[in-house]
C-alpha cells in the first residue's frame, strides 16, 4: 500500500503528557472488539458515541443497589434513587453552568427538547403570521417541528443559507431578522458539516429584535466547554449518547423565566402538585415538565458521563481531537477523487466527503469490511443536502478516543473502496 | 466473512459504470419511481407495455453500485418478457438476493451475480429498488415506491 512513507509524517498522538489516548481508549470496552476479524475502528461518534466502564458501572450499579422509583417513596431506596437523579441534575447545571438545576428539564434527547419547546412555549408564544428562523444545515429535528408549529399556528418558517464552505452567512441571516421574528432555532454544531455556529452573535442579533433563541447543541456538547449563560440563549437542547451516556436520556435548558410561564407539555404523575376533577395545580420547575416516570437510570448514567468527560477534561478533549481532525483532513485529502462537504474554519471533528464516481453507500460498505464504522446518507439533514448538489456523504466522525492511526486507516480503507471501483 | 468481490462482482461493476437501457423513454406508457429515503437512491422506470408485454423498457437515477446495477440488468433481463415473466423474475430474484432456499440462483442468468447479496442484509434494498418501482410501473401505480 502507498501509505508507509505517508505515516512517517504522522505527529505523535501523546504529544501532550496530560492526555494519553491510549489509557483513554482502555476506559471503552467496546473498542476492544473486532469487525470481519479486524480491529474496530469506531467513526460513527456523530449518530452516537461509544460508553466508558464507568458509564456502564453506574447503570449496572443502580439496578443492583438502587432501583426504586423516585419522588414517590418514604423508603430508604427511593430516597437514595431520588437523590441520584436529582444528583445528575446538579451536574448538568454545572457542565453547562447554568443558573439553577430548575433550568435543567430531564427530556429523551435533542429531538423531544425541541418538540417540548415547539409544542409548549411555541404554542403560547407564536401567532399568524410570527416568523421562525432556522438555518439550511439543521437536523431534520430541528426543522420538521417548526414546521409543524407554523402549520398549526400560520406562522413562517425562515431559512438562513449557508456558503459553500458551509458556514451560516451572517449577514443574511440578519436580513432575516425582524418584528416578526419570534424565534431563531439553530445548531450550535452541524452535524453533517461539523461547522461551529457564531452563537453568541447569533444571540445578540435575535434578542436586538426581541426573538428568542433556541441552540441544538447535539453536536456541540461532546466537544467543547458549553456555557449557556455566557451564550446567552433561551433554550438549548442535547443528547446524553453522543456524550458517552446511555440512549433515551437529553436535556432541555431554558431560562427559569420562560419555563415558569410555559404551560407543561405532558400531563400525569409527578408534574401536578395537587389534582381534583375541577382544578389541578401543576408542580414547580422542573418537575412541570417531567411528567410520569423518568428515564432514571439514563439520568444517573448521564451523571456518570458527564463525570467522566469532566475528569478527562474538556479543553484537552477538544485539543486531542482538533489534532486527529488536522491530520485526518489531510489524509483525507490525498485520496484522489475526494471532495470535503463542510470545510469551515470553525469545526468540530466531522469529515463528511464524496468520492467521485463511487457512491456513499459502497464506501460505507467496503470500509465496514475493513472494520471501519462510518456514516452513509444523507445525515437527517436532506435540504442540505441538495444544497450541495449530492444525494448524500460519507462522513467519519470523531470522538475522544479517535487515533491518527484510525486516520490512516480510514485513509487506506478508502484507497481501498478506489481500488475495488478502478 | 464475506468477501467483498462476492457483492462488487465485475459484471455488476461494468453495469454500474455503464448502466444499460439508461435513458427516457419517448414511447412509454407506463412510468414509476423508486426512492430509498436511507442513502437518497432515486431512480425512474419508464415501460413501454402492449398485450401483456413489456416491449421497451429503460431507466435514469442516481442511486449506488449495486441499485443501477440492478436496475440496467434488470432492463435487459425483462426486455421482450411477458408481464407475468416479469413477475416470476422478480420473485426469484428476491429469492436469491435475501437468501432463501429453493431457488436456483441459475434459474435467473446473469441477474445470479447478485446472490452475493445476501450476505449483505443492508444493501437488499439497494438490489430490489429498480425492481419495485417496475412492479409498481406494471401495476399502473402513479405515485413513488419507498423502500422504507
Ligand atoms: C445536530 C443534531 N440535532 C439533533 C439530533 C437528534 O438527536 P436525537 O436523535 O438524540 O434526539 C442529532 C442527532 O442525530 C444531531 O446531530
Amino acid at each position: 500500500m502507498t501509505t508507509a512513507a505517508n505515516t512517517a509524517f504522522r505527529p505523535q498522538a501523546a504529544a501532550h503528557a496530560d492526555f494519553d489516548v491510549y489509557k483513554v481508549r482502555a476506559d471503552f470496552p467496546i473498542l476492544a472488539r473486532t469487525i470481519h476479524g479486524k480491529p474496530l475502528v469506531y467513526l460513527d461518534n456523530a449518530a452516537t458515541t461509544q460508553k466508558p466502564q464507568a458509564v456502564i458501572d453506574t447503570m449496572v450499579r443502580y439496578y443492583t443497589a438502587e432501583n426504586s422509583n423516585i419522588h414517590r417513596g418514604v423508603h430508604t431506596l427511593s430516597e437514595q434513587a431520588t437523590q441520584s437523579y436529582e444528583q445528575a441534575r446538579a451536574t448538568v447545571r454545572q457542565f453547562l453552568n447554568a443558573g439553577d438545576p430548575r433550568e435543567i428539564i430531564f427530556v429523551r434527547g435533542t429531538t423531544e427538547g425541541i418538540n417540548l419547546v415547539a409544542q409548549t412555549w411555541g404554542r403560547a408564544n407564536i401567532g399568524r403570521e410570527d416568523e421562525i428562523v432556522i438555518s439550511a444545515m439543521e437536523h431534520h429535528s430541528n426543522i420538521v417541528p417548526w414546521q409543524i408549529l407554523c402549520e398549526q399556528q400560520g406562522a413562517n418558517l425562515q431559512v438562513a443559507p449557508v456558503n459553500d464552505a458551509g458556514e451560516l452567512m451572517l449577514d443574511e441571516f440578519e436580513k432575516l431578522l425582524g418584528p416578526k421574528t419570534k424565534l431563531v432555532a439553530m445548531a450550535h454544531v452541524s452535524n453533517a458539516l461539523g461547522t461551529v455556529n457564531p452563537v453568541r452573535k447569533i444571540v445578540e442579533a435575535a434578542h436586538r429584535v426581541n426573538a428568542r433563541v433556541l441552540l441544538d447543541g447535539a453536536q456541540a456538547v461532546p466537544h467543547m466547554s458549553v456555557d449557556v449563560r455566557a451564550i446567552d440563549c433561551d433554550f438549548y437542547a442535547f443528547s446524553g449518547h453522543k456524550v458517552y451516556a446511555p440512549t433515551g436520556i437529553g436535556i432541555l435548558y431554558g431560562k427559569a423565566e420562560l419555563l415558569e410561564a410555559m404551560p407543561p407539555y405532558q400531563g400525569g404523575g409527578d408534574m401536578i402538585s395537587s389534582v381534583t376533577f375541577e382544578k389541578t395545580l401543576y408542580n414547580r420547575l422542573p418537575h412541570k415538565f417531567e411528567a410520569g416516570t423518568p428515564h432514571v437510570s439514563g439520568t444517573i448514567g448521564l451523571g456518570a458521563a458527564l463525570d467522566y468527560v469532566n475528569s478527562t477534561g474538556i479543553e484537552r478533549i477538544a485539543r486531542h481531537e482538533k489534532q486527529v481532525l488536522a491530520y485526518g483532513t489531510r489524509r483525507l485529502l490525498e485520496i484522489p477523487g475526494l471532495r470535503l462537504i463542510g470545510t469551515a474554519r470553525e469545526k468540530e471533528g466531522i469529515l463528511s466527503f464524496v468520492l467521485e464516481g463511487i457512491h456513499p453507500h459502497d464506501v460505507g460498505t467496503i470500509l465496514d469490511q475493513e472494520g471501519i464504522a462510518i456514516r452513509t446518507g444523507h445525515h437527517c439533514a436532506q435540504p442540505l443536502m441538495e444544497r450541495f448538489g449530492v444525494p448524500a456523504t460519507a462522513r467519519a466522525s470523531l470522538a475522544l478516543y479517535n487515533t491518527m492511526e484510525e486516520m490512516d486507516a480510514l485513509a487506506n480503507g478508502l484507497l481501498k473502496v478506489r481500488e475495488v471501483f478502478a | 466473512m464475506p468477501d467483498l468481490r462476492d457483492l462488487y462482482q465485475d459484471i455488476i461493476l461494468e453495469h454500474s459504470k455503464r448502466p444499460r437501457n439508461y435513458r427516457t423513454l419517448e414511447a412509454a406508457n407506463r412510468k414509476a419511481e423508486g426512492f430509498n429515503p436511507l442513502c437518497g437512491d432515486h431512480f425512474t422506470i419508464y415501460l413501454e407495455v402492449g398485450d401483456g408485454q413489456i416491449r421497451d423498457i429503460s431507466f435514469q437515477g442516481s442511486g449506488c453500485a449495486i441499485s443501477k446495477a440492478s436496475a440496467s440488468m434488470m432492463t435487459q433481463a425483462v426486455k421482450g418478457k411477458r408481464t407475468e415473466e416479469a413477475e416470476e423474475l422478480f420473485q426469484k430474484f428476491h429469492h436469491v438476493v435475501t437468501g432463501k432456499n429453493g431457488v436456483e440462483s441459475n434459474d435467473l442468468g446473469k441477474l445470479a451475480a447478485f446472490a452475493g447479496v445476501s450476505e449483505y442484509p443492508v444493501r437488499v434494498k439497494c438490489a430490489t429498488l429498480a425492481w419495485h418501482a417496475l412492479r409498481a410501473a406494471l401495476q399502473g401505480e402513479q405515485h413513488a415506491v419507498s423502500t422504507e
